[in-house]
């Protein structure tokens, strides 16, 4: 198995996801620059949060036409597991792979702060190593994570189970307290919080790491040992 | 008159938030113009303004291209409305 962290202008919390899958996870991995369209043979792609292309015009909105993205939306849309955190969820909305867009916080502050989860579904490769129903304590740090999809889209997403992280109390106004979601064929995880930054003892939470060991799971049990 | 029969225009573009979408900083800047009492104020909305400069063989065409600029990037439809006028310099 091989995971794969895309870094675009701007990214800088891609060094923590390579950590946490090097040294936590002891899994190979490998960065994906931007301009490359040669996705490496990776099993699982990251796109780490940060400021791509300095979130000008819209967070997200530049990175989505990168070289890269084209490969990556390929390899979603034939089953591969992409994990877009915080600036990643971003480019993720934007490149469409996944459904609703991303608003500046109701209180028009950055915010940067553990915020508690509420795990509302386990059944996907991203969060299977949770109880459902666990209350998990992952931080937050951004300007733009007010969730925002119309009526219809958020029935649709009740609906296919495909909100899987609940904010216990909404910190940015998002729709339905929603901090995560998957695309419908659950192969596709954006999310606001970030996990690999509280993947370790040490970091007064490891609460992100089942996140990483769900994957691990199901890409062994997926014939990618 | 630009080479090759193209013409140059200019592009004002407005991209708003959807009037069903909450606007929490036109909400906030309301706030702050209430308090300096401007009591008639309804309501607020923030947006963003671009101007750009294209060449085109005709109006037709530079709208054509504007519109495309719009849908690709410069507005997400999902929570912003966009609106344009071209016009030759």
């Amino acid at each position: 198995m091989k995971f794969g962290v895309v870094v675009f202008p701007g990214s800088n919390c891609d060094h923590d996801c390579f950590h946490v899958i090097d040294k936590v996870l002891k899994q190979p991995v490998e960065y994906l620059w931007h301009k490359n369209t040669n996705l490496n043979n990776v099993d699982c792609i990251i796109i780490p949060g940060g400021f791509s292309y300095g979130d000008y015009l819209r967070c997200g909105a530049i990175a989505k036409f990168s070289p890269i993205m084209d490969s990556i939306i390929k390899f979603a849309n034939e089953g591969g597991l992409v994990i877009g955190i915080c600036n990643g969820f971003q480019v993720l909305l934007e490149s469409g792979l996944l459904p609703g867009a991303m608003m500046r916080n109701t209180s028009l502050h950055f915010i940067c702060k553990f915020v508690e989860l509420k795990v509302e579904d386990t059944d996907s490769p991203f969060t299977s190593q949770y109880k459902k129903g666990q209350i998990v304590r992952i931080p937050v740090a951004h300007n733009e994570g007010n969730y925002y999809i119309d009526d219809k889209g958020l029935a649709e997403l009740k609906k296919n189970k495909q909100i899987v992280f609940r904010y216990v109390k909404n910190p940015n106004g998002a729709t339905d307290d929603i901090a995560g979601i998957v695309n419908e064929k659950r192969n596709v995880l954006g999310m606001m919080p970030h996990p690999e930054r509280c993947s370790e003892d040490e970091l007064t939470s490891s609460d992100g790491r089942p996140i990483f060991e769900s994957i691990v799971k199901w890409l062994k049990e997926n014939g990618k040992s | 008159m630009t080479s090759g029969g193209e013409k140059m225009f200019e592009a004002q573009i407005k991209v708003t938030l959807k009037k069903t979408v909450a606007d929490p900083q036109g909400l906030t800047v309301k706030h702050a113009l209430d308090s300096l009492n401007f009591s008639g104020l309804e309501d607020i909305r923030m947006g963003k303004f671009i101007t750009l400069q294209l060449k085109a063989k005709d109006e037709a065409e530079a709208k054509e291209q504007v519109e495309s600029m719009c849908q690709k990037l410069l507005a997400n439809p999902i929570i912003e409305d966009y609106s344009f006028e071209v016009k030759k310099i």
